[in-house]
């Protein structure tokens, strides 16, 4: 598996393994951040952010420090704790430095340490043995894939906003519906392996 | 019932509060580790452990915590949980663990955890927060095991690991792959909302209902709720301000 190339790593990461619709990685922000295409494309935008500057510095973390010392079992406790202080970092850096990106992410930006699609990104890196090259790509793919699917949830839901829906499956059943519907479509990508 | 006795606590997790049906949390192992009866048994369990744990922790560090640093507190605390459950899972049940896989480690960011940690163990006694710790979790582990039950029926035709008969050449296996897992709870949620429309027409009063209730539907659907306290909320409306000028 560690010597994919790269082109495939990122297919298999953005469409066929896509982060929500079929590993069920940052389901919460998917349903709870879905109602705008503005708000779910910041979302998005803020995800793919922060995943790839993550898999960047656990990448680095894991291959030079945790792997060389044997110290492979603190992995969990360790990528948890760079992923919340380095959110807290951008978080500080951009509203210093680039008020204008602050003011489109900004926002997004404390809700994403608790977003599992950030850790379970991370983690998938060391568990399928990639190389701190390959993790970038896979992160950076993983967030793509989240970011296209958010804004393609928050488009359908903008369509059906005004749609006569039954009581009982108002809101949240609803929404899981149209999800469903759309883990169905991206299943066809699996032909793409 | 006499309110943070454990016997309540319990009650409050399993029925009241239910975490998946009820107040919908930490949907991510919800919907990922229901394949089958086995893993969402699996699974609950072990998130049970590490939230009665934590919770306990918590509760008795709670005066020693400081108010500014709580949430990294509060992360190591579980994730050291979730480490210990994962060595002991890696060497005593290896198949569970590995049809399991990276949703093990990912118990450190369920937002059941954390959300009992800042809304309930961080304010009450360690006994207290311990049952609370068990209801949660037993409530858990019951909504997933029933979630992977019927899909495990249903997609592929077993019961608990047991085929029965031929049934598997028959059953659609579309809910044991991912779109199943989100027609399925969805199907039980709308069913839950339809009793409840129901008990409210009977009665006549409006019953509180959180993730059907329009305004709120954001909210419960969402991970940072248990940490968030409408902040979100409060910001989109900040947002909303600003692009009118």
């Amino acid at each position: 598996m560690s010597n994919a190339s790269l082109i495939s790593i990122m297919l298999m990461a953005m469409l066929i393994n896509n982060v929500v619709l079929s590993q069920f990685l940052g389901i919460c922000p998917f349903l709870g951040v879905s109602k705008k295409v503005e708000t779910a494309s910041g979302m998005g935008a803020a995800v793919v952010f922060v995943i790839t500057l993550a898999s960047i510095i656990c990448g680095v973390i894991y291959t030079f420090i945790l792997k060389p010392l044997n110290l492979d079992y603190l992995n969990t406790i360790v990528f948890i704790l760079v992923i919340a202080s380095l959110v807290q970092f951008v978080e500080m850096f951009l509203k210093k430095s680039i008020p204008s990106l602050y003011k489109a992410l900004g926002v997004y930006l404390p809700l994403i340490t608790t977003n599992c699609a950030v850790l379970g990104a991370v983690l998938l890196n060391v568990q399928n043995g990639y190389n701190v090259i390959q993790g970038i790509v896979n992160g950076f793919a993983t967030s793509v894939g989240f970011a296209i699917s958010i804004v393609i949830l928050a488009g359908l839901r903008e369509k059906m906003q005004y749609n006569r829906i039954p009581k009982a499956v108002q809101g949240f059943p609803f929404t899981m519906f149209t999800a469903s519907l759309m883990a169905i479509a991206f299943c066809g990508f699996s032909g793409l392996k | 019932m006499k309110p943070n006795t454990p016997l309540e606590r319990l009650f409050n997790g399993i029925v009241k509060e239910n975490p998946t049906l009820v107040i919908v949390l930490g949907m991510c192992p919800t919907l990922a580790v229901t394949t089958s009866a086995m893993n969402g048994i699996g699974m609950g369990l072990s998130t049970t452990v590490v939230l009665s744990l934590s919770n306990l922790f918590i509760s008795l560090l709670r005066k020693v915590i400081p108010d500014e640093i709580r949430i990294p507190s509060f992360i190591v605390i579980i994730a050291s949980f979730v480490t210990i459950v994962d060595m002991l899972m890696k060497g005593f049940t290896p198949a569970l663990y590995a049809s399991l896989g990276i949703y093990i480690p990912l118990i450190v960011v369920n937002c059941i955890i954390f959300g009992r940690a800042e809304a309930y163990a961080y304010k009450n006694g360690p006994v207290a927060s311990f049952f609370d710790g068990i209801g949660m979790g037993l409530g858990f582990t019951m909504s997933i095991t029933v979630i992977g039950f019927i899909r495990e029926l249903i997609g592929s035709g077993a019961i608990f690991g047991h085929q029965i008969g031929n049934l598997a050449d028959y059953t659609p296996s579309i809910f044991v792959m991912a779109p199943g897992a989100f027609m399925v709870l969805a199907v039980l949620i709308t069913i839950r909302a339809a009793i409840i429309n129901n008990i409210e027409a009977k009665k006549g009063v409006r019953l509180p209902v959180t993730h059907t209730d329009e305004s709120g539907a954001e909210c419960s659907a969402c991970a940072f709720r248990g940490n968030c306290a409408g902040k979100f909320q409060a910001v989109e409306e900040a947002q909303k301000e600003a692009s009118k000028k």
